[in-house]
């Protein structure tokens, strides 16, 4: 079913009528979420109202971490069935990775703050997701630095795969890492007890980041396929 | 296999001649050791404790150094193409490349770390741990390296985008390897250096298939 | 060298970056005979001949190599009967012209010994001397000299003409055609005629 998508027009067609459902379905998700959030889950015993950037903080590193998981599988259909659009979609999916990770990693900041009295703690979390972030920014930079489209693809494809497999080591070292830095306690924030009145709002969030990733997503696919057919115009064939 | 030698030795001589990557590796660690005091002050105790991390982190920026013209060099002479059609497969010719890497980058390096582990008034306890990290964990950073310089065959600046690229995938082995110093330091049993070599091993292991993978589509220009 | 009989392809199309440089490319050699491939620059000739050793994929069409004990379709292992002569000369000045021959000698399983090979391409007395002081026409030679090495029944050549004089294209002409007398195969990209008798393909613009 997936290589029916493959096709460019096919998938603006379809694009093209999904998109409007996922956008609505994003600002919906976001909307209820954010108010159950904000406004109706009470304040922790803790933490008291800051609990509340959890619900921002949380589901974007959810997002971030999904952002990369897609863009190592869109690069596996890229390198293993040469599908043009696997190449397109991967690399539309980093700079949306790269931000949703810069928002996970400037709320979580901004959590921490009350909680540690510093923006920044080399905590787990955050320490892991900085790394996400470089490699983020290593792929987008490889994209850019080569100049043939297809040779770009290629190799941009091989550092996500070898990017996605060394991930779980990655948060494997950081989080032996931060069992050998003892002294000061380390706070995580999103706690090991997440009670029922935090879970629907979290979920909902969780949701609405993801309808709209893939908004954002797509949008971005149409319009690299849209500047893809300009170029080709362009030089006349 | 005699093609696999010829490879390795060639590559190694090419290192240590004149104007080769050999020296400079050692040069760079030992300038990059010598800026930190400068940098921190020439508090002991704290120099002692930093040792481990800032001669690993040193040790790391060193090999990169000469990483980008591992297969490069041989792309722009066109020695390349006929390394390709030799007996040899590209992974094999990767992997020699890397095993020549390490002998002429991260080794001497290796060698090296406990003179500057004086600089830094590294404590005893330390220097075991110091050499065997480093010994065992400077062979990953050549292998993903080799990846990264693989990938940035082609490409005009690729000495600059290549330490971006490598160097958060080489994040455990800076975390286990310097780790593995302060763990010594602390009298900490914790595995360190066995972690150090599982990440060295895989990387070895499985770096050559990915970076004849980066080379053969270079190769296709 | 014998087991080699013949290279052909079928509707072979190349494309470079997005844009196409040939299509529809037909041609045949046998054991025993060269090939001039003869047009302007950008016409593909280099590409074809990285098609051929197997570093291109083709866009569309075959590249068959036809050998005694079978057909070879996969690039890779068409390399393996591939010999070589690129546009670059792939000399490393640190090394000595003994050392550069030798390398590659030893990295192709050639049983041939060095010197004698040197004494023929006439880089005997520079034998020590180091890469970077040689000039493009010795260096040629040298590469003329790999070659011949390699032992490989199939010679791919990228203007092997170019920076040799007088004397030295007397020599590429002679090497090919002791290659082909002994049942190898010879495509050539050339601006200039090789100087023997070979087959003609012509690429470009028509």
């Amino acid at each position: 079913m997936i290589f029916e998508f493959a096709n460019p027009k096919r998938f603006m067609t379809l694009s093209g009528a999904l998109l409007p459902w996922f956008a609505g379905a994003a600002i919906i998700l976001l909307g209820v979420g954010l108010y159950l959030g904000l406004f109706v889950a009470p304040p922790d015993y803790q933490q008291g109202d800051t609990v509340r950037i959890m619900f921002i903080h949380v589901p974007a590193a959810w997002v971030a971490m999904m952002a990369y998981g897609l863009m190592a599988l869109a690069s596996l259909f890229s390198l293993v069935w040469r599908h043009p659009l696997a190449d397109v979609a991967a690399k539309t999916a980093a700079p949306l990775g790269a931000l949703f990770t810069t928002l996970a990693l400037i709320t979580g900041s901004l959590w921490g703050k009350p909680m540690w009295g510093t923006y920044w703690q080399w905590d787990g979390r955050l320490t892991s997701f900085l790394i996400l972030l470089f490699l983020y920014l290593g792929y987008i930079a490889l994209w850019n630095a080569i100049e043939d489209e297809l040779r770009a693809g290629r190799a941009a494809a091989i550092l996500a795969l070898v990017g996605v497999v060394n991930l779980p080591i990655i948060k494997f070292s950081v989080d032996w890492w931060t069992t050998l830095h003892q002294g000061e306690s380390i706070f995580r924030p999103d706690g090991p007890t997440i009670s029922a009145v935090f879970i629907w709002p979290l979920f909902l969030m969780a949701f609405g980041y993801t309808a709209l990733f893939m908004t954002l997503w797509m949008i971005r696919i149409r319009t690299e396929i849209l500047e893809r057919r300009a170029r080709t115009l362009m030089l006349g064939h | 296999m005699n093609s696999v030698r010829a490879l390795l030795f060639r590559d190694m001589r090419l290192a240590t001649r004149a104007g080769g990557s050999a020296m400079l590796a050692l040069a760079f660690f030992a300038a990059v050791a010598a800026l930190v005091p400068l940098g921190v002050g020439a508090d002991l105790k704290l120099l002692g404790r930093i040792a481990g991390g800032m001669l690993w982190v040193a040790a790391i920026l060193a090999a990169l150094l000469s990483l980008d013209r591992i297969f490069q060099a041989d792309y722009e002479d066109g020695s390349l193409d006929l390394i390709a059609l030799s007996p040899l497969s590209l992974e094999a010719s990767a992997a020699a490349k890397i095993a020549a890497h390490w002998l002429t980058t991260g080794l001497p390096l290796t060698l090296l770390s406990p003179v500057l582990g004086l600089l830094f008034n590294l404590p005893e306890q330390g220097y075991v741990a110091l050499i065997a990290s480093l010994a065992l964990g400077t062979p990953a950073a050549s292998a993903i390296g080799a990846i990264g310089a693989g990938l940035t065959l082609a490409v005009r600046r690729g000495g600059v985008i290549l330490p971006l690229i490598v160097l958060p995938l080489l994040a455990p082995a800076v975390i286990f390897g310097a780790g593995a110093v302060l763990s010594a330091l602390d009298g900490l049993a914790n595995g360190a250096l066995w972690l150090v070599a599982a990440f060295s091993l895989a990387a070895v292991l499985l770096a050559p298939f990915a970076a004849a993978a980066a080379v053969r589509l270079n190769l296709a220009s | 060298m014998s087991e080699l009989t013949a290279l052909s392809t079928n509707a072979l199309a190349c494309t470079r970056g997005q844009k196409l440089v040939f299509r529809d490319l037909g041609f045949a050699i046998s054991a025993g005979n060269a090939l001039a491939v003869e047009g302007p620059n950008g016409a593909g000739k280099t590409s074809l001949l990285r098609l051929i050793a197997g570093f291109l994929a083709p866009a569309a069409g075959t590249i068959r190599l036809r050998t005694k004990s079978g057909e070879i379709e996969d690039g890779e292992e068409r390399g393996k009967f591939i010999g070589w002569l690129g546009h670059s000369d792939g000399v490393k000045p640190q090394l000595s012209v003994f050392e550069n021959l030798k390398f590659f000698a030893e990295l192709y399983g050639a049983q041939s010994p060095i010197d004698p090979a040197l004494e023929e391409v006439g880089l005997a007395r520079l034998r020590d001397l180091p890469g970077q002081y040689l000039s493009a026409g010795q260096k040629k030679r040298l590469a003329l000299a790999r070659l011949k090495l390699s032992n490989r029944p199939l010679w791919l050549m990228d203007e092997p003409l170019a920076s040799l004089d007088a004397s030295g294209k007397k020599l590429a002409a002679n090497l090919v055609t002791a290659h082909c007398a002994s049942g190898g195969i010879v495509i050539a990209a050339t601006h200039e005629p090789l100087g023997i008798e070979c087959e003609k393909l012509a690429l470009g613009a028509a």
